[in-house]
């Protein structure tokens, strides 16, 4: 008797909490998790015009790893983040320390820093392209004062992705740095207060009560800044031209992906470029998870 | 505790993998059509697409004198630009929901065509008006499926005043390459940062190698649509002549600078004594300062034969429109003398109407844009086929390569016309 009206009474209490978050359960249905199966799908797909496809098995997959364009396309992507994430989260954690302390017109630059955060990618593509434009650009114009040649920085292979770094690692400082201060601020002063009592050096209550405490939101702004960096897209789009010689040597995997989706309209291929970017990004994710216990603290 | 975890690395792997995936299969077109109840009168909108702003008035004024006409009937002109346009529109086929007219361009007409997304137009309008290769562009096993709306042909600016200060005579009908070459040898100077005939990037072939091919006597895809012409030795000559520009007489800008900075900034700025640009850049030009008192148009040098590249938009009306009469309807009347006229006033482009050219010419006096119209006589029509966005990639990627100097201009091209032919075969 007694447990039967338990369970009516649980029943009563999860269907509400199951009303609760239908709406995002919905949302996520419809928009996210729907989206991925028929990418899955299209994958195994060839598809014909507006939207008539016919089954082909693993067809695209066996072309994928055949062409060299995804292969370097690969590359690139790899390239991109192993320049944008240890670099990106550093900065990001070394302001957010500065940015921590008591400082005057601490405000103001926690603004500053976060600024880009608020600008639109394409409103900074194209101020970042008038900044290096090889003739007109002000950083060529800066090396110019002392002698230095004209790089040419978006249309040489060579510099071309550290370009696309400096923009990537640029425009997510803000983002991250903000997550970090949150995290900082959740450490209790009074862990610092012993270690003055203590005598110990500053280096030293960085490395054994900031670094330990904020771990957990570090790992979290690590994964995240992983994903985006494999996803980086719209900086591509907006400061690479279709003609422009450094093209096969930035494109990422979401360009080509692009490229396959809506320029050639092939978006049979272009779902098994995504696909194989998303077991990437899975594959990453997941390493990242199991070695979180190594170096992350919960409390 | 680990099912847990892996729910959310799921949960968070697909929130953003959305981000890439929503572009492909869900997308909500804006557009359509929709009846407007309001007012209490009967009364239809219909949605018509374009592409360009510059003829956004021009465009407007049909719609007025049409809307003038047909009590009940609104034209709501929407400007998309032109790579969301086609994106647009692809989405819009696919979910059934096309705006009632838009414009067409050939390089995706086949495609909408096969698929029965654009309505035949077999009456209201008098086709004998328009010159036959742009109404044959638009025509699929003799039915026409839009309604020619304008033409563009490539002419050579030049700036006035550099040749004046050199004492040059102009450019004009008994120039040829190798004399536009010699000329603009005098014309570039290093030192300054000027140069005297500009080439471009890869992705500018209509403005570009594409004219120097069928002055050659080759071309780019053969007639019957089934075999590349890049391994044609007249193809590779032409190629070779745009490709030397850049590297053997150094009279264009090199090819870096080409690609960040579009052919008229450079020539705006007087960095530049000559370029190719097609005639749908004259409002461009005109309102601009510099150009409207240093520049003016002549036809482009010839090689074996005089020849320019010329295309042309259509006018067409979804076969899924729930207004298809009104649309219908209006379309027809874009095929009018009186719609080509209001076209020709606007400077929108050059109307494709018999007898409409000579009132847009008159309405441009800066430039002697009547050298555009005199290029059609011997204009060769923009090649194009089925397959064409795939082998357009295709073409980019070599050209880039080619012009850029990193791969020989003999070898790119039978690479180029090799890849090409398989895309071709897979029609």
């Amino acid at each position: 008797m007694k447990l039967q009206k338990m369970k009516k009474r649980r029943w009563g209490d999860l269907g509400w909490a199951y009303l609760m978050i239908a709406p995002t359960i919905l949302g996520l249905l419809v928009l996210n998790i729907y989206p991925v199966i028929s990418t899955i799908y299209l994958s195994f797909t060839k598809t014909g015009d507006f939207g008539a496809s016919s089954f082909t098995g693993i067809g695209n997959y066996t072309k994928m790893f055949k062409d060299p364009e995804v292969l370097q396309a690969t590359w690139n992507t790899f390239r991109y983040t192993i320049g944008v994430v240890p670099v990106g989260v550093l900065l990001a954690l070394f302001f957010a320390v500065l940015l921590n302390a008591n400082i005057k017109g601490k405000t103001l630059f926690r603004t500053i820093y976060f600024l880009p955060v608020v600008s639109t990618p394409v409103a900074v593509a194209m101020v970042w392209r008038w900044l290096y434009n090889t003739e007109f650009g002000l950083l060529n114009y800066l090396l110019s004062l002392f002698g230095a040649g004209p790089v040419g920085w978006l249309t040489t292979s060579r510099y071309a992705m550290f370009s696309l770094i400096v923009v990537g690692i640029w425009s997510t400082l803000g983002y991250n740095m903000v997550l970090l201060l949150a995290g900082l601020q959740e450490i209790p002063k009074t862990f610092y207060e012993a270690a003055d009592i203590d005598g110990a050096s500053p280096i030293r209550k960085f490395f054994f009560i900031t670094l330990p405490l904020v771990s957990p939101t570090l790992f979290f702004v690590l994964v995240l800044t992983f994903i985006s960096s494999l996803q980086m897209f719209d900086f591509i789009y907006m400061m690479v031209d279709r003609g422009n010689v450094a093209m096969g040597s930035v494109q990422t995997l979401v360009f080509l992906f692009y490229k396959y989706a809506f320029q050639i309209y092939d978006r049979g291929y272009a779902s098994a470029i995504v696909v194989f970017l998303l077991a990437i990004i899975l594959a990453i994710t997941a390493l990242q998870m199991h070695l979180q216990k190594k170096w992350v603290h919960y409390d | 505790m680990k099912a847990k975890k892996l729910v959310a690395l799921f949960l968070a792997l697909t929130l953003t993998l959305g981000i890439t995936a929503c572009g492909n299969s869900s997308t909500t077109p804006s557009g359509g059509s929709q009846t407007n109840g309001s007012g209490g009168g009967k009364g239809t909108t219909i949605t018509y697409a374009i592409w360009d702003k510059n003829q956004e008035p021009g465009m407007r004024a049909i719609a007025d004198a049409f809307e003038a006409q047909n009590p009940g009937i609104k034209v709501k002109v929407e400007v998309t630009g032109w790579d969301e346009y086609w994106t647009k529109l692809e989405a819009g086929a696919t979910g059934g929901v096309l705006p009632d007219a838009f414009w067409m361009h050939i390089n995706n007409f086949r495609k909408y065509a096969d698929a029965a997304m654009l309505e035949p137009i077999t009456e209201g309008v008098d086709m004998s008006k328009f010159p036959e290769g742009l109404v044959d562009l638009y025509t699929v096993d003799g039915t026409s499926y839009a309604v020619p709306k304008d033409f563009d042909t490539i002419g050579l600016w030049y700036n006035k005043t550099m040749f004046d200060e050199k004492g040059i005579p102009y450019p004009d009908e008994s120039w040829d390459w190798d004399k536009a070459i010699e000329v603009a040898k005098q014309l570039t100077d290093p030192s300054a940062g000027v140069f005297g005939l500009m080439a471009g990037h890869s992705a500018e072939n209509q403005q570009g190698f594409y004219n120097l091919i069928f002055q050659n006597g080759g071309h780019v895809i053969s007639e019957d649509k089934k075999s590349s012409g890049y391994d044609l030795p007249e193809t590779i000559e032409a190629v070779q002549v745009w490709h030397d520009l850049i590297h053997e007489h150094k009279v264009s800008p090199p090819y870096e600078t080409l690609v960040e900075s579009s052919a008229s900034n450079l020539f705006t700025s007087g960095r530049v004594a000559m370029v190719m640009l097609g005639s749908w850049m004259v409002t461009e030009l005109k309102n601009n300062e510099y150009s409207a008192a240093n520049a003016d148009v002549a036809v482009l040098p010839q090689m074996k034969q005089r020849a320019t590249v010329y295309n042309g938009l259509g006018n067409a009306v979804s076969a899924k429109s729930p207004n298809k009469e009104a649309a219908l309807k209006f379309v027809q009347f874009t095929g009018t003398e009186e719609a080509n006229l209001l076209q020709a006033e606007h400077v929108s482009a050059i109307p494709a109407y018999e007898g409409t050219q000579q009132p847009w010419i008159d309405s441009i006096t800066t430039f002697n844009v009547g050298k555009y119209v005199d290029m059609l006589e011997y204009a060769y029509i923009y090649p194009t086929s089925k397959t064409r966005p795939r082998w357009d990639v295709a073409e980019n990627d070599y050209m880039r390569q080619i012009l850029s100097g990193q791969l020989g201009v003999e070898e790119g091209c039978k690479a180029l016309a090799s890849e090409m032919n398989a895309i071709l075969a897979d029609e």
